[in-house]
């Protein structure tokens, strides 16, 4: 397994450009012998996809190697879709189902139709779609906590979308923001199951979901 | 109104703003642009190409703006007018003063103009002893507030009808106190019915311009109440005051720009009124200025030339990219506190008055990319936020403790074995500490996120120890 660590976005998007870079270089050269290089997260892959080129926009050199590196690099389930032509799963899931589009995988790489495809070959899984699916949770890495009170403020408004949808579990592919959205939906007291699409595609929705306890929490 | 910002108490300033329930109330209505937005779009199939040839003009103007600019000035000279360079907000305060005293102007109707609050002009003016008067609408409604405005394009979006209709009562004294104004209908009659004295009794008119036309030395303002064209056709003299990025190279170019801007803006094909204006009456002209004059004004915009900031001054300000901004949903225009908001604000604030006093603004994003999906003129607006994030780190503006927790993160990120040990040993004493319960309410050093929300514990063991468990299995 190459030697990774992070991908570097907190580094980039904190304005610390040069360590975003060594990492950068780091996680080219640990996957120099790969074809291809999948991440279960929009914002990762996109950071690799998209802005590892950015990075090294001023040396001609670094930035070819990047601009190689960022092709070979593919979020998880359009990889699937896009790539590898899976068009349906074998996996089964009782519940009602909706999904989020996290910002970068929508935006940056374009990943929208792909889940919803998959999803909808699960067998028992209904898929609805809440309003406002492409709006942004409010996660935005450490925005989160910089600025505690607005992000609170746009994932609650996220949370409100969600319950109205009507879905019991709720599906994105990129862990901030499942995360963030878990973590508001538990505190507010709503009864949706939170999970990565990758878990409900792999019919590995036996562990428990995002933030739910693993047994019976003691008394 | 004042330009003294404080963008540097930008928390303070959205944490007042969330928790006012009347602006809560008001800033719904901020969203109605949206569907408008992408119906207008999609009954256009060439406007995704638009949008490409909008960029493209800009960035050619922007390439050779010394020349534009300079074909620009000749014309307008040539068609009587007069042009005055102003290289920042006070010059160009003292250039409109100067008018004033010059033509005993004791009264100035105004159409709306972002230039115009960027200089401050209206408190200038009101120091001075000449009365401003804001025509369009929202403008009017903010300038009774004492308010500036808190959209570019819908500068009262965060008032109710309710409070217009309490502005109008306090300053309209003259009227009668039983007059029924529950109607916006009636609020608008009553404005239109003061405004129109006062465009008849203007010594000056000032309008800004969406558009500057280099062929022609035409200005071109663009409308939905007509408020613009009484301001530049009554006043004895009109004065266009207007930043260098507006210049256009044609009118060809003009019109290309038109057709992506209302329908960005507010879902519109075209605004109500589209103005043109070239220099003063001439013989024969039934009406129009005696006298026109431009005002041009820089205030760190040349200094943007060439810079990583350079695609921020294709903006045509439409406003669609605060539109669609969950950030500015949340809390509106005033809590940015300078004279933009939004995204389009969050990068162009540390551009006009320094990266000390705007950058909080281009961190308060979640670069969730929805201004750049929207912005007509294609500006990558999260990434240039990024290149503000970068300065403030060049220039250790980044406070302490983010910067000293980033300093660690990055010690282990680029040692990837001990981040191996280190990522394992955290998600064991999480869990631990999780108590199997699968969440935390609170967590020491972990309080900026869990005093909203629940913060999930960690389940089972890292993704690469479950690789290196699998593939050893498998072999």
């Amino acid at each position: 397994m190459p030697t990774q660590t992070c991908c570097g976005q907190p580094a980039y998007n904190s304005g610390d450009r040069a360590t975003a870079r060594a990492i950068a270089r780091q996680t080219i050269l640990a996957f120099a012998d790969c074809d291809y290089i999948v991440a279960p997260s929009g914002s990762c892959s996109g950071m690799l996809a998209r802005h590892y080129p950015e990075l090294f926009d001023d040396e001609p050199d670094l930035s070819r190697e990047a601009l190689a590196f960022a092709a070979k690099c593919h979020e998880l389930v359009s990889f699937l879709v896009d790539v590898m032509g899976v068009s349906a799963v074998s996996a089964r899931y009782d519940g009602v189902a909706t999904y989020h589009d996290s910002c970068s995988g929508l935006r940056e790489l374009g990943v929208k139709t792909q889940p919803r495809q998959l999803l909808a070959s699960v067998e028992g899984l209904r898929l609805v779609e809440m309003q406002d699916s492409e709006v942004c949770c409010g996660f935005g890495g450490t925005f989160a906590v910089k600025y505690g009170e607005l992000s609170n403020s746009i994932v609650t408004e996220k949370s409100g979308k969600i319950e109205a949808s009507g879905a019991d579990t709720l599906l994105a592919g990129d862990l901030g923001c499942l995360m963030n959205m878990a973590g508001k939906m538990q505190r507010l007291g709503r009864n949706v199951k939170v999970r990565h699409v990758a878990e409900v595609l792999a019919g590995m929705t036996d562990m428990p979901a995002i933030g739910e306890p693993e047994t019976e929490p003691r008394k | 109104m004042t330009v003294a910002p404080t963008s540097t108490q930008f928390k303070d300033n959205a944490h007042e703003a969330l928790n006012d329930a009347r602006l809560q109330r008001a800033l719904v209505h901020a969203r109605n642009f949206i569907p408008r937005r992408s119906a207008a779009a999609e009954r256009m199939p060439e406007f995704e190409a638009l949008r490409d040839s909008a960029r493209d003009i800009k960035n050619h103007t922007l390439a050779h703006l010394d020349l534009y600019l300079e074909a620009y000035e000749k014309k307008v000279l040539e068609t009587g007018g007069h042009v005055h360079w102003a290289r920042d907000a006070e010059h160009a305060r003292k250039i409109f003063l100067d008018l004033c005293h010059a033509r005993g102007a004791k009264r100035v109707t105004k159409g709306k103009s972002m230039i115009s609050e960027e200089i401050g002009l209206n408190a200038a003016l009101e120091a001075d002893g000449v009365e401003a008067v804001e025509t369009d609408l929202g403008e009017y409604i903010i300038q009774l507030r004492g308010e500036a405005p808190s959209h570019i394009i819908a500068p009262a979006i965060h008032v109710t009808r309710d409070d217009v209709e309490a502005d109008f009562r306090k300053a309209h004294r003259d009227l009668p106190e039983s007059r029924d104004l529950s109607q916006p209908e009636q609020l608008l009659a009553e404005a239109r019915g003061i405004l129109r004295d006062k465009f008849l009794t203007a010594d000056i008119g000032v309008t800004g311009a969406n558009f500057l036309i280099a062929e022609t030395g035409t200005s071109v303002i663009v409308t939905n109440e007509g408020n613009g064209d009484l301001t530049q056709i009554l006043p004895k003299v009109h004065v266009v005051i207007a930043s260098l990025e507006k210049i256009v190279p044609t009118l060809d170019d003009a019109a290309q720009l038109l057709r992506v801007l209302a329908r960005s803006a507010t879902g519109q094909d075209m605004s109500v009124y589209t103005t043109l204006s070239t220099g003063p009456r001439r013989p024969g002209d039934v009406d129009g200025p005696e006298d026109y004059h431009v005002i041009l004004l820089d205030n760190g915009r040349s200094a943007m030339l060439g810079g990583p900031f350079e695609d921020m001054l294709r903006c045509i300000r439409c406003g669609a990219c605060m539109n669609h901004c969950p950030v500015y949903h949340q809390i509106g225009g005033h809590a940015y506190g300078w004279v933009y908001p939004g995204p389009m604000g969050a990068v162009l604030t540390p551009s006009l008055i320094g990266v000390a006093e705007g950058g909080q603004l281009p961190n308060a994003s979640t670069f969730c990319g929805r201004c750049e999906q929207v912005c007509p003129m294609r500006i990558p607006l999260p990434k240039m936020m990024r290149h503000w994030r970068e300065r403030e780190f060049e220039r250790h503006l980044t406070p302490a403790g983010a910067r000293y927790g980033l300093g660690v993160w990055a010690f282990f990120a680029r040692r990837p074995t001990l981040y191996r040990l280190a990522t394992q040993a955290a998600m064991r004493a999480l869990k631990l500490a999780s108590r199997n319960r699968g969440r935390f309410a609170s967590l020491p050093l972990a309080g900026g996120w869990t005093a909203h929300r629940d913060l999930a514990a960690p389940q089972g063991s890292t993704f690469q120890a479950q690789w290196r468990a699998r593939s050893g299995a498998t072999r």
